[in-house]
């Protein structure tokens, strides 16, 4: 138990950090400490969280997706175009989100049978997508979707906006995938050991090819999120957002170099980051700081986590 | 598992085999017996085909002419995936574990118990620390990170990976290189206790007097020929020095 509490102390910094992040913004705004604005930040965090998800396993693998971003657009513009094309809104969700495993999985096809680095393979495509998607809409946007697609982005089960219950699933679906299977197991040791992982008789290819297919399903996700909220698919829609996710899952504890990460490390770094824009937002304080002050909480924790493992291998 | 079994007829048995790569001939009709129950010690110097001969039997590369023998059995070459069969298994020095992966998904992988695809962790924790108990292992607990353990115990976990999946015949190479006094002294305490186990165990290694320190038997071997094989106590360093050396070639 003991040495339980010490493999996780990390995250327990993480949710001590949430926790006076919380109380500090509940003392500086009399509006932060609502029911409404805790739905106003799981609702905006649902995005991020949906795309950190896959990340986190990608990037425990020792890999780095960073077209999930463009991944967002491209679904996004193909669900908004087949539901103007008149589908139906649950065939054009369930084609949207197969485009984006598609997507997923030819990263991870270039990456494992190319041999060659993810972060160039990603940047390419990534490039690629955002490429494609100006060209198919000339720029333009396209809106007006229809209610039962809009249910996604804003209804409500009950109190709970459907983003906050789809990332909550997703959250759980990725914590079981990553620390109870077996694939989440040959994830890790890909990140850990590709060399012993392989001469063990794994096939190392087709885990990669799984892991990015599954991190573009998560962009596929938070895509269809994205375009049910605003009513609108934008050509531009999800750049950046990469960042955001990367940001998330290292400052959730998982090892840049892979092999280390968890789930729930990434779900309390993205409420992190999210309840610090909320309460800087209510306090007014304009966004082009929250921005800096983001890429300082993430070079700190960086800081912290890299020095605590080198601590821990010069024993 | 911990009765010394005495075994007449080898384990593993090579037959006159040729290797060449290209112009270099590399083996030139090696014949060596190993036998579960000791240790065998290959030495020999740089370029005397050591390397060649244990890729050879981990079926990393496939022999141009003779045969290899596996508890009678006759193989012409082996893929590693038939020498793994087999129960040939290499102990990799360092590049076998996880570091960020905890003991027992070391010693698991590839051969993880799950149900539908999830892991049975606690199973799994259990029949790590039994395997662990039964080779004589001292790991205190299966839970910790396989970078926070020293040499002795990662090559230990290496080994129990090797043995769960059937290994019978473990070979070392250099099993103990850039390794510290106290480290080398377990790793080569965990080699005899294997082999007093009934594992036919095979170390290649530069380090005579660690090789008379644990070894049976010890095969000299030189420019790609076994030039002799001697039982280790009734030899010196000397007379295996002159032998790698080629002062004195056979007596």
């Amino acid at each position: 138990m003991k040495k339980r509490l010490k493999n996780n102390s990390y995250t327990f910094i993480l949710f001590g950090v949430l926790t006076l992040l919380t109380v500090v913004m509940a003392a500086a705004s009399p509006y932060f400490f609502s029911w409404k604005n805790f739905r106003n930040i799981l609702n905006q965090s649902a995005i991020y969280l949906v795309l950190s998800i896959g990340m986190t396993l990608v990037i425990c693998a020792g890999q780095i997706d960073l077209s999930v971003g463009a991944v967002i657009g491209f679904s996004g513009m193909s669900m908004g175009m087949l539901l103007k094309a008149g589908v139906p809104a649950q065939a054009a969700v369930i084609l949207g989100l197969l485009i984006a495993a598609l997507a997923g999985f030819l990263n991870g096809w270039i990456v494992a049978y190319g041999r060659i680095n993810s972060f160039i393979v990603t940047l390419s495509t990534m490039t690629i997508l955002r490429g494609i998607i100006l060209v198919l809409t000339n720029a333009k946007s396209v809106f007006g979707f229809g209610p039962v697609f809009g249910f996604i982005g804003s209804g409500r089960v009950g109190p709970v906006n459907m983003p906050i219950i789809i990332s909550v699933i997703m959250a759980a679906i990725g914590s079981v995938l990553l620390h109870k299977t077996k694939f989440g197991n040959y994830c890790l040791f890909t990140g850990s050991n590709e060399v012993a992982l392989n001469r063990s008789g794994v096939n190392v290819k087709k885990y990669k090819v799984l892991v990015f297919t599954f991190c573009g399903l998560c962009a596929g996700i938070a895509g269809m999120i994205v375009t049910a909220r605003l009513n609108s698919a934008e050509p531009l829609a999800g750049q950046g957002y990469e960042m955001d996710a990367i940001a998330a899952t290292i400052l959730g504890g998982t090892s840049m170099r892979g092999g280390k990460g968890s789930i729930i490390g990434t779900v309390a770094a993205c409420f992190i980051l999210n309840v610090m824009k909320n309460g800087l937002t209510l306090l007014s304080i304009s966004t082009h700081y929250q921005e800096i002050l983001t890429g300082l909480i993430l070079l700190v924790s960086v800081l912290i986590s890299e020095s605590s493992q080198r601590r821990k291998s010069e024993v | 598992m911990n009765t010394k079994e005495v075994v007449i007829t080898p384990f593993l048995e090579t037959e006159d085999i040729y290797k060449s790569f290209n112009q270099v001939k590399a083996l030139k009709g090696v014949s060596v017996n190993a036998f579960g129950g000791e240790v065998l010690a290959i030495v020999g110097d740089n370029g005397a085909g050591k390397s060649t001969l244990i890729k050879i039997l981990s079926g990393v590369l496939q022999p141009d002419s003779g045969i290899i023998r596996i508890e009678g059995k006759e193989y012409k070459r082996l893929t590693p995936k038939k020498a793994a069969e087999t129960g040939i298994s290499t102990v990799y020095q360092d590049l076998a574990l996880g570091n960020t992966m905890n003991v027992a998904a070391n010693l698991f992988l590839g051969s993880e118990i799950a149900k539908g695809g999830i892991l049975q962790k606690k199973k799994m924790r259990e029949e790590a620390e039994e395997l662990l108990k039964n080779l004589d292992i001292h790991i205190p607990d299966v839970t910790e990170t396989a970078g926070n353990l020293s040499g002795g115990q990662r090559q230990g976990v290496a080994v129990a990976r090797l043995v769960h999946k059937g290994g019978r015949i473990l070979i070392f190479d250099e099993p103990t290189a850039a390794m510290g006094l106290n480290e080398s002294a377990a790793v080569l305490k965990l080699i005899k206790r294997l082999a007093s186990q009934g594992f036919a165990v095979i170390v290649i290694s530069h380090n005579l007097p660690q090789v008379f320190h644990i070894s049976d038997r010890i095969c000299v071997m030189r420019q790609g020929k076994v030039i002799k094989e001697l039982v280790t106590e009734d030899t010196t360093m000397d007379e295996v020095v002159a032998m790698i050396t080629g002062a004195s070639t056979t007596s």
